[in-house]
């Protein structure tokens, strides 16, 4: 069966803390944190943004893998902060793993979902036997404008998926998704921060998203909460993705593996793609993982995964925590200059 | 930068290519047509070599007077590094404190972004190093196992 | 091969030169050196000028029409050649003149050296300076020209014992003798405790360290040795000339303390005219960092690898010292127009070797070296001086 040949992720060395933040603004910071169930962000250094991330997820999926840049033929990375309007991050990433010049590159948007939206093509390449071997990546730097709710949030990482059909370390069984036009959260073409519906963000657009696409992917999978190990969803702050497994049935053993936004913040596109990592950094055999996916505007993308034996000879030392608690604590100062919130005017 | 002249050498910054000399047996990088120090004789007996990224610092400094394009690092470090393989290249060592490097430490290559070429230009990216063992600090914000669910 | 001689000289006031252009600086420096000598304009076979940087401060490519028309030589025609070598474009230009006269092919040469590096940003002079590194594979990966001449030092530092105190005995000491010289940019004195706690550039450099990037020009008219006393009673033979190259970039060397082109064109000067370091009386040395003049001691056998930090600040390189080095005040107090510090490096010694160097005189004289680099000394160029 097609699936993943290979994960990877990389979460900047820099956070700050949502108590440092609220400082700023005058608000009270542990009311933040414990309304978002928020206490950090990632931050990304002034040398990293989508691109460099991607590289160096996808890089770690290559190693784990041991596979070289001939074996990729599909490279699709999904992000609302690319660095380049047009000019694809993925043709990048691409040079980067010396995948060039024999593969299909493209960029993906769909606000949160666009990397989710990458593995179900590279599913239908791969599946369609027109390719070995495709990467989906998903990965963002996106911001909040400065003294919005989304600010406590907003935070920079991301993940890659080697999607093939051979060494398979985990299978992907089935795959749904649930979209309609609903304007929730959105960004205008050169505007620096998005914007969104505020309480709108709630009910009509994540929650209906997230349980239609659970309900409509465990009835094509004939499954039921219980059959599974572990579920995974987007997670724009640290309460959303409990209450909507909740609502599905799930329990706190199968969500709290997965859940990474308490820590990390919302890394948007990223999110599912870390959270599952962090899932495959300690899954068994034979394990059942549901992932479902929210992108705004709106979408969900769902995906029935069991993992299988091949995930035993994987390397992975590196895992998601260790990289979470590596994370410096950097003051309001630094991140706004880091983040280039700071008019540095224009010398040249 | 120009965008041919950045372009020309996407391979030798992203991956770090540069030759390997079947007849002498070094490694070079940038890449080298021929081995200086075997001359004519090594013309056609250099192949490219994807170099592994790991290193050791032999001498660096602190630059307070920043680069252009570096402004926003504050003081930063930069590092002559000796690959594995043998070469030696110049970089900025990066997420750490910079007064804490010293020669010998170890590092391994990351990928990041080095400029642009302006705010409407191409973004230049490649790599530059970072410790492969950070010094252990004692961080007292990390447990937050008291997360209310 | 003929014998070649320096019968006339001149040099500008070093600085922030607001009111005067490369044009000017050029003519200005020239018609001072041509007054010297006692030649005419006719009697010019040929004009070479060191520049390194008008493409970038003044996108003016093509310097040696500009100056040969500015100073009036277009209307003969006469034949003239920019050379550049970063740093070293002065002494490199001189090099040139001295071949084409000694090889037969000239017999009078003007050579001049002209620089103008504040018409723009500090940040684009600066970036302008580290162009004499690998663009390439240093600038672009983060080092400043500085950094660069710090890991140098550091490393002097780490396997010499080299000491903040030796580094900022060579900055204090030019500036005492630059307070002897009214064309240098900083006529006055500045002591060791400041050097030593002026900003930090790039560790261990400070501010004091490093020469600035200045305006400023210099010219020295050459003259085959025999028919020089048809102008001039005051002829300076040049009796050696050595050049070499090295590796643009520092980290393709195999030591990070040393700067071996400069050995190896001093050997190949000292070799021409079969003389040795301690035939020296007086030297200029391209200080374009403190630790640059330490390692060019070293380099030129002046004193021992490792030692000249100490040697230096147990007073032997000041004037009254063993071997007075930079009474010009050096590239750090004098001043720094890249393409004319070679020349202006001539100048000076060619004053000592006339006696015409006031109070920095450096008593009898005889035998003057100038060591040119450009770079990390990746070219290197040294000349010897001889009274006639």
């Amino acid at each position: 069966m097609n699936g993943i040949v290979s994960y990877g992720a990389y979460i900047p060395g820099y956070k700050i803390e949502t108590g440092e933040i609220a400082s700023v603004w005058g608000a009270d910071g542990s009311a933040w944190a414990k309304n978002l169930n928020v206490y950090s962000k990632s931050v990304p250094g002034p040398d990293e943004d989508v691109i460099t991330i991607a590289v160096e997820a996808t890089r770690q999926a290559m190693k784990r893998a041991k596979l070289t840049g001939d074996d990729i033929e599909a490279i699709y990375t999904g992000s609302e902060s690319h660095p380049y309007a047009v000019k694809p991050t993925s043709t990048i990433v691409a040079e980067a793993i010396s995948a060039t010049p024999n593969l299909t590159a493209a960029d993906f948007e769909f606000a949160c979902k666009a990397g989710t939206a990458a593995i179900q093509t590279c599913l239908g390449m791969v599946g369609y036997k027109q390719i070995k071997n495709g990467i989906a990546i998903g990965v963002d730097t996106s911001q909040g404008a400065p003294g919005d709710a989304l600010e406590y949030s907003a935070s920079a990482g991301g993940g890659a998926l080697i999607i093939g059909r051979e060494k398979v370390i985990a299978n992907i069984n089935h795959t749904t998704s649930y979209t309609t036009d609903t304007p929730d959260f959105w960004r205008r073409e050169g505007q620096m921060y998005p914007r969104h519906g505020g309480r709108f963000t709630g009910k009509p657009a994540f929650f209906k998203h997230v349980q239609n696409c659970g309900m409509l992917i465990m009835e094509k999978a004939g499954t039921k909460p219980e059959d599974y190990d572990y579920i995974v969803t987007h997670q724009p702050n640290g309460k959303f993705p409990i209450r909507a497994a909740k609502s599905l049935g799930f329990t706190q053993e199968q969500f709290e593996t997965g859940l990474l936004t308490p820590k990390i913040g919302n890394t948007y596109s990223g999110a599912i793609f870390l959270g599952l990592s962090a899932i495959l950094d300690i899954a068994k055999p034979g394990d059942r993982i549901l992932a479902i996916a929210y992108g705004s505007g709106a979408g969900s993308d769902g995906f029935d995964i069991t993992v299988t034996d091949n995930i035993i000879d994987m390397d992975r030392t590196e895992t998601v925590n260790n990289m979470i608690s590596k994370m410096e604590i950097i003051n309001y100062s630094t991140y706004a200059k880091f983040r280039g919130k700071l008019n540095m005017g224009t010398t040249k | 930068m120009s965008v041919p002249r950045f372009w020309r050498e996407l391979d030798t910054r992203y991956n770090l290519i540069g030759s390997y000399c079947k007849l002498t047996k070094t490694y070079h990088y940038p890449r080298r047509t021929f081995d200086p120090d075997a001359g004519r004789e090594s013309i056609g007996t250099m192949e490219d070599y994807q170099f592994k990224g790991t290193g050791e610092i032999i001498n660096c400094t602190v630059v307070h007077q920043a680069q252009t394009g570096y402004e926003i690092f504050g003081p930063y470090c930069m590092a002559i590094i000796k690959l594995d393989e043998g070469p030696k290249l110049t970089s900025q060592i990066v997420d750490c404190e910079p007064n804490t490097i010293k020669p010998g430490m170890k590092v391994k290559a990351v990928f990041r972004k080095l400029g642009e070429d302006s705010e409407s230009g191409i973004l230049h990216y490649g790599t530059k190093f970072i410790l492969r063992e950070i010094p252990q600090v004692e961080d007292e914000n990390e447990n937050l196992s008291n997360i209310e669910l | 091969m003929r014998d070649v001689s320096i019968i006339g000289i001149g040099i500008t006031k070093f600085g922030e030169l607001w009111d005067k252009s490369l044009r000017q600086l050029g003519l200005e420096t020239g018609l001072s050196a041509i007054n010297d000598s006692g030649i005419t304009s006719k009697d010019i076979d040929a004009l070479y000028i060191g520049n390194m940087a008008a493409g970038s401060t003044l996108q003016q490519e093509h310097i040696s029409a500009l100056m040969a028309d500015y100073c009036g030589l277009t209307n003969n025609h006469v034949p003239a050649t920019r050379v550049e070598a970063a740093s070293a474009s002065g002494g490199l230009a001189l090099r040139q003149a001295y071949m084409a006269i000694a090889g037969g092919f000239i017999d009078i040469a003007v050579v001049g050296g002209a620089e103008k590096m504040t018409d723009v940003s500090d940040s684009e002079s600066s970036y302008t300076v580290s162009m004499g590194s690998d663009e390439q594979w240093e600038s672009k990966a983060g080092a400043t020209f500085a950094s660069l001449h710090a890991i140098i030092a550091q490393s002097h530092i780490n396997e010499y014992g080299t000491t903040r105190e030796e580094m900022s005995a060579v900055s204090s000491k030019n500036h005492y003798h630059a307070s002897m010289n009214p064309m240098a940019q900083f006529p006055f004195k500045v002591s060791s405790e400041a050097v030593s706690n002026s900003g930090i550039v790039s560790s261990p450099l400070r501010m004091l360290d490093c020469a600035p990037n200045s305006d400023g020009a210099a010219a020295v008219v050459l003259c085959a040795s025999d028919r020089a006393s048809n102008y001039t009673k005051k002829a300076i033979k040049i009796i050696g000339s050595g050049q070499a190259s090295d590796t643009l970039s520092l980290h393709h060397r195999k030591y990070l303390n040393r700067m071996p082109a400069i050995g190896v064109a001093a050997q190949r000067a000292f070799k021409s005219c079969g003389k040795k370091p301690t035939d020296l009386d007086v030297i200029e040395i391209h200080d374009n960092f403190t630790i640059s003049e330490i390692i060019a001691l070293e380099e030129i056998g002046i004193f021992k690898r490792g030692e000249a930090g100490a040697k230096i600040l147990e007073g032997e390189t000041k004037i009254g010292g063993r071997i007075p080095v930079n009474t010009s005040g050096g590239l750090k107090a004098r001043g720094h127009a890249p393409g004319a510090t070679g020349i202006a490096q001539i100048v000076e010694i060619v004053q000592q070797l006339r006696g015409e160097a006031g109070e920095r005189q450096v008593k009898n004289a005889k035998i003057g070296m100038a060591e040119n680099h450009g770079g990390t000394a990746a070219t290197a160029v040294v000349h010897i001086l001889e009274a006639e």
